[in-house]
């Protein structure tokens, strides 16, 4: 080896200093051309985990029912149709069809407005709910955390620790007396159960679906920023509140997307807490879990695999929605997540 | 100034400010909270009815008959909690490296970088328990069967077959009980992807908070990329695998079947003080569990502020 350098070494063009940085790239290169190609091939793998379900799911919904009993189909259906999303949506009221009645609380006055319209339909309700509920998470976190960074006031560090051991503590230890409360709400026989009063206080108090978490996240954010920033505005005399809207909030737009994401989704699936506390609802989640058997009762059809199939076409409309905000949202969101200090 | 001339000090307006920030906090931490908590505990120990005439609860003090019929003649709660609690051992470490690996490998630059982020948010979309069902079918459709398989008939009928691992890592000598938990883990594959979903992302933003200088100096001080990961990624994203396994075994612990025990017995027999008990006793074990695991790791934890 060190003979065949020293005779290239001779030639005008090459010498051993240029040899070894040359092997040095090229050995660089085919290092991260093997290290890219295992890289491919772990994320492309774990991708098929993920999706390969999906896939069966979007190909069998839409399958017609002769294609499901034909074992030489595979993923690509011979006579595709569209009409289990048909069924899917009838039978999940998926866009028009419930009723919606508004109860006031601690009176028997309900009205029903809307009925009959898109705003009655399961996806226009269920986006309204985790709409609204995300956007109150948002409220009452960021004013929460917003406490917990900038002031100083006596036991701060132990009602925040509450914070954590509110979110520690899962909500399946409690849940029963809090079942028993909203039945007799304020020690009344107010039973407040079926509505969703019961998630609206919990949420308003900072103890609804994972609300901890946001506070915390808040909390991080907020400390993060530089306190030069709301001086300038306390000094002008806006006041706390004023200084909170006018500065913190706008400059806060990573948390609030993250948690306006986080708890939307959550929201969206839960079932949880509405199970609980609002039995009979009729949101996607519980929605999606019905629509089988609703399917089956209604159309008199006692076949399973085809009553999976409107299934399958109802997993796909109630997951469509939330991959659409997703795309649209996710250059933010991810941005977020890594300045509002879930980090630090 | 002001403060003071108002009759408050700047800092009394502060703390009265912080208060009124935290109010909504406040009254559900009295309210919801630690009223609820207190109360859980006041009815395992009851026996609980509702009694609308009366216009609430009766309770007859029943001293620990709730906790002795959890714990010893329920005929499955003991075996589900500590199923729970093996489950969560078993998962917990796979969850935190899987999403942890992940993360790294998603922290890099290639082609098609935000699309497979979108496919690594599924996971965390389609959470429903009647999506998972869904889910889980179709699984088994794709590996070419309708019916419900064991897992390695299943996995034997799309050409995969578990005992040619189990050969390979036995030729390589390695005990029989790594090989096991290896063959185990990849079963396991599909349920850790779709549990760990928040805690990549988690893990992804705590790695694009990390400085590139850090890994500039790393480079041109000539660390391995071995060094680079146990010098600097591993103590700087340490606070988020404590963040992370809190996550995950909350996680577990809502989903596992002793909660659904509880929730039966609340539901469908409206006992009460026995879904309280069950809960106390199930929420203690997870809680020391948390504690232990939380406890071995903050050891491990690395604050850059100190």
């Amino acid at each position: 080896m060190i003979i065949v350098t020293q005779k290239l070494q001779r030639l005008k063009w090459f010498n051993a200093e240029n040899y070894e940085n040359t092997m040095q790239k090229w050995q660089n290169k085919v290092k991260g051309f093997i290290l890219g190609i295992c890289m491919a091939i772990i994320v492309i793998g774990v991708c098929y985990v993920i999706l390969s379900p999906l896939i069966g799911i979007v190909a069998n919904s839409i399958m017609s029912p002769r294609d499901i009993i034909n074992p030489m189909v595979f993923l690509l259906p011979n006579e595709p149709t569209l009409e289990h999303y048909g069924h899917a949506m009838t039978h999940m009221n998926f866009l028009t069809g419930n009723d919606i009645t508004i109860s006031i609380p601690f009176t028997d006055v309900s009205f029903d407005i809307l009925g009959g319209t898109i705003f009655s339909g399961t996806l226009a309700r269920t986006m309204g709910f985790s709409v609204s509920f995300a956007l109150l998470h948002v409220v009452i976190a960021s004013l929460v955390g917003y406490g917990f960074a900038r002031f100083n006031f006596p036991g701060r560090n132990f009602i925040f620790a509450m914070v954590i051991i509110t979110i520690v503590v899962p909500v399946q230890v409690y849940i029963v007396p809090m079942f028993v409360n909203f039945r007799f709400f304020l020690g009344l026989d107010f039973n407040l159960l079926g509505s969703h009063w019961p998630l609206l206080f919990l949420t308003l108090t900072g103890l609804g679906l994972r609300s901890g978490l946001y506070i915390y996240i808040f909390r991080q954010f907020f400390r993060g920023l530089p306190k030069e920033i709301e001086e300038a505005a306390l000094i002008d005399g806006a006041g706390f509140f004023g200084t909170f809207i006018k500065v913190m909030m706008p400059n806060a737009t990573p948390a609030i997307v993250t948690v306006l994401l986080f708890s939307f989704v959550w929201h969206y699936n839960d079932t949880f807490y509405s199970s609980m506390l609002n039995p009979g609802n009729n949101l996607m989640a519980a929605m999606i879990g019905g629509v089988g058997s609703t399917f089956a009762q209604l159309e008199n059809i006692n076949d399973p695999a085809l009553e999976q199939l409107v299934v399958f076409a109802g997993v796909v409309l109630a997951i469509l929605p939330i991959m659409v905000i997703y795309l649209f949202l996710q250059r933010y969101f991810v941005e977020g997540l890594e300045r509002s200090g879930i980090v630090g | 100034m002001t403060g003071e001339r108002k009759g408050l000090t700047m800092r009394k307006k502060q703390a009265i400010a912080g208060y009124l920030f935290i109010l909504p906090f406040l009254i559900g931490l009295v309210g919801f909270f630690l009223l609820n908590m207190v109360q859980a505990v006041i009815y395992s120990f009851n026996d609980v009815r509702i009694v609308p005439e009366v216009g609430g609860l009766v309770m007859d003090g029943v001293g620990l008959e709730n906790f002795q019929f959890v714990l010893f003649q329920h005929g499955t709660f003991n075996r589900e909690l500590i199923e729970s609690l093996i489950d969560m051992v078993w998962y917990v470490p796979l969850i935190i490296f899987f999403s942890l690996f992940m993360a790294m490998i998603l922290n890099r630059h290639f082609i098609g970088r935000s699309f497979v982020r979108m496919i690594f948010f599924v996971p965390v979309i389609m959470a429903t328990p009647a999506i998972l069902t869904a889910l889980e079918l179709s699984m088994s459709m794709m590996m070419g069967g309708r019916t419900n398989v064991p897992p390695d008939v299943m996995a034997e009928m799309a050409g995969f077959s578990p005992e040619a691992i189990t050969f390979i890592l036995g030729d390589f000598g390695l005990p029989d009980d790594l090989v096991g938990f290896i063959v185990d883990s990849i079963f396991r594959l599909n349920e850790i992807l779709r549990m760990s979903g928040v805690q990549i992302l988690i893990f992804l933003a705590a790695l694009q908070a990390i400085p590139a200088e850090m890994y500039e100096v790393a480079q041109i001080e000539g660390a391995t990329g071995y060094e680079t990961f146990w010098k600097i990624t591993f103590p700087m994203v340490s606070p988020l695998i404590l963040t992370n396994v809190v996550y995950t075994i909350v996680d577990l612990y809502s989903h596992s079947p002793v909660v659904e025990t509880a929730t039966s017995f609340f539901f469908e027999m409206q006992q009460f003080g026995i879904s309280s008990a069950m809960s106390i006793v199930s929420g203690l074990v997870a809680c020391m569990f948390l504690l232990l695991v939380g406890w071995i790791v903050s050891k491990y934890v690395f604050y850059v502020n100190g």
